[in-house]
């Protein structure tokens, strides 16, 4: 918002202060002050109990887990959602606005249904799949496959919902002008729509990575949290915490914390101020 | 600087889009298309229907008594109350928010659109344990509301705080500010100004945020689990209640409760979909 100091207020009453200190207050006592205890209660004995976790197999076995997995989704996450955000913008065909709202439906399930809706398809004994996908080897619950699919689930829309504002402003001039002169249709995306669409798929990425890293209650449904195997770093945080190791647990959630700031950082730093 | 990290009322465009727009699907398109849907339905769909179709197995009468169990019934009555008081504060405080951020100017602003934002990348168990370093029995300031119902209301405060103030901000930024001084110069006070101007142009964008804030109450599991304790009869939520038919191997029973919450999550869908088309048709 470029134009936003341009019509800053002039006159300022005593309201205007009221309400910055109000709402000054309200993130510090929700978000920034409980954040930072995180922060200072990792550090209480120093670098003792991040140096602990950073040595303990079994946790570096999660964080590696938990990169591996939300890595994947986010991979198959930002195929699918490039590709429909372009189904969705350029093309039409019968549903398209129903498919539109269903695409929204995985940000308002409760991620524990998530997991439930998973393993009643894809269980190993009663899923509607599962025994026949296990009898031909691929177990998907309590296993790899399922946990990555339920983090792709949870954090589907998220592309989708940056790209497609960004392919719709673009516009499909320089695609058809493209066409027109000869190109095909992979050789226009390469060269003309990624381009222009590049920074909505990054934030899109970002989003996403920071979802599917901390992704929790779909997981721990499918994932049968088996230590060293299948047990991901929020679950470590879940577990070391009740097993009252609350400086493993502290450090865990500090490392995490701050993936997740990271990434709301870049989003803001890197997304272009509107050009209008 | 809008960071709209979440952008709920983005997809209003992308529907704009779907009355003229758009050419007839390409052999390849279709191909592509054909491919999506098939991944969407086994990803998503093909498992939500099997929630559905798992509950109704079990016939009208044992879903029935899945869901009024007296703990089950508890467990919805708390997190749908809840969700609902959290709401209402987050219209309230959200738009607050919302005005601060895009008609103040002061030194730090963009820290507390930062702030804005951790909840929704913030891990949702990491959240919980955030929310139990300040409100818990190592409370610094000690206040420790760890294990009582204060805590649910809190850790749904936190997870949903992004909602509103990220579907209302943008609208306030683009209001026509012409008619608000045609109003100040006609001498109406700022409250009327607000009252009779700006609220009616902010009104579907704090619906689709208090929907979206709902929903996200509704289904909110990871921040509750260390924080809330999760006491049957008294501060357990659905997800959890949930979870626990699940880990007794009650796969039924689960998908009855489970039901509960898709409905609701279906019905927040429909509402933001009318709320996005009449918001489009506005203009």
């Amino acid at each position: 918002m470029a134009d936003r100091t341009a019509t800053v207020r002039t006159r300022r009453g005593p309201l205007t202060y009221v309400f910055r200190l109000i709402v000054a207050g309200y993130l510090v006592m929700l978000v920034a002050w409980p954040v930072a205890l995180v922060a200072k209660n990792t550090f209480a004995d120093g670098l003792t109990d991040l140096r602990t976790i950073l040595t303990d197999p079994d946790t570096v076995h999660a964080l590696k887990l938990s990169v591996t997995i939300a890595v994947t989704a986010v991979v198959i996450n930002t195929v699918f959602g490039v590709g429909i955000s372009l189904l969705l913008v350029r093309y039409r065909f019968p549903g398209k606005r129903l498919l539109s709202a269903l695409l929204d439906l995985p940000i308002s399930v409760s991620p524990i249904v998530v997991g439930l809706a998973l393993v009643l398809v894809y269980g190993g004994r009663t899923g509607w799949f599962g025994p026949a996908l296990e009898s031909a080897g691929l177990q998907v619950i309590f296993a790899v496959p399922g946990m990555v699919l339920a983090t792709v689930f949870v954090a589907l829309p998220l592309v989708i919902r940056e790209v497609v504002p960004v392919l719709e402003e673009v516009g499909e001039e320089q695609e058809q002008a493209a066409h027109s002169l000869g190109a095909g249709a992979f050789q226009t995306f390469r060269r003309i729509t990624l381009p222009a669409i590049k920074w909505g798929v990054v934030y899109g990425v970002v989003l996403s990575l920071a979802r599917s890293l901390g992704e929790f209650g779909a997981v721990k449904v499918v994932s049968g949290n088996v230590l060293g195997q299948t047990r991901t770093a929020t679950l470590v945080v879940e577990e070391k915490y009740l097993n009252f190791d609350k400086g493993g647990a502290y450090a865990t959630a500090f490392l995490l914390a701050m993936v997740a700031v990271a990434c709301i950082v870049v989003v803001s730093v890197i997304r272009p101020r509107e050009p209008r | 600087m809008t960071s709209a990290v979440l952008a709920p009322d983005r997809p209003a465009l992308a529907r704009r889009s779907d009355r003229g727009g758009g050419r007839p699907l390409t052999r390849g398109a279709a191909l592509g298309l054909g491919m999506a849907m098939l991944w969407f339905s086994l990803l998503v769909l093909i498992p939500l229907a099997a929630v559905v179709v798992t509950a109704a197995d079990g016939g009208w009468s044992h879903f029935w008594d899945s869901v009024t169990s007296p703990q089950t019934a508890a467990a919805i009555r708390l997190t749908v109350g809840t969700a609902i008081l959290v709401t209402l504060v987050n219209i309230v405080m959200g738009t607050l928010i919302a005005w601060v951020l895009v008609r103040d100017r002061f030194f730090g602003q963009r820290a507390l659109e930062v702030l804005i934002d951790i909840p929704f990348a913030l891990p949702t168990i990491v959240a919980g344990l955030v929310l139990l370093s300040l409100y818990g029995p190592a409370s610094p300031i000690g206040v420790d509301i760890a294990n009582t119902r204060i805590a649910v209301f809190l850790a749904f405060l936190f997870v949903t705080l992004p909602f509103v103030v990220r579907t209302v901000q943008p609208v306030l930024a683009e209001l026509d500010r012409e008619a608000e001084e045609a109003a100040a110069s006609l001498g109406a006070s700022r409250f009327t100004i607000f009252r009779r101007i700006i609220l009616p142009s902010l009104t579907p964008a704090i619906a689709a945020g208090a929907a979206l804030s709902f929903a996200r109450g509704v289904s909110e599991y990871g921040s509750l689990v260390l924080l809330s304790g999760n006491l049957p009869m008294r501060t357990e939520v659905t997800s959890v209640r949930i979870l626990g038919s699940i880990e007794n191997d009650n796969l039924e029973g689960a998908a009855a409760v489970a039901v509960v919450l898709l409905v609701i999550s279906f019905a927040v869908i429909v509402i933001l979909d009318v709320i996005q088309r009449r918001m489009v048709r506005r203009g």
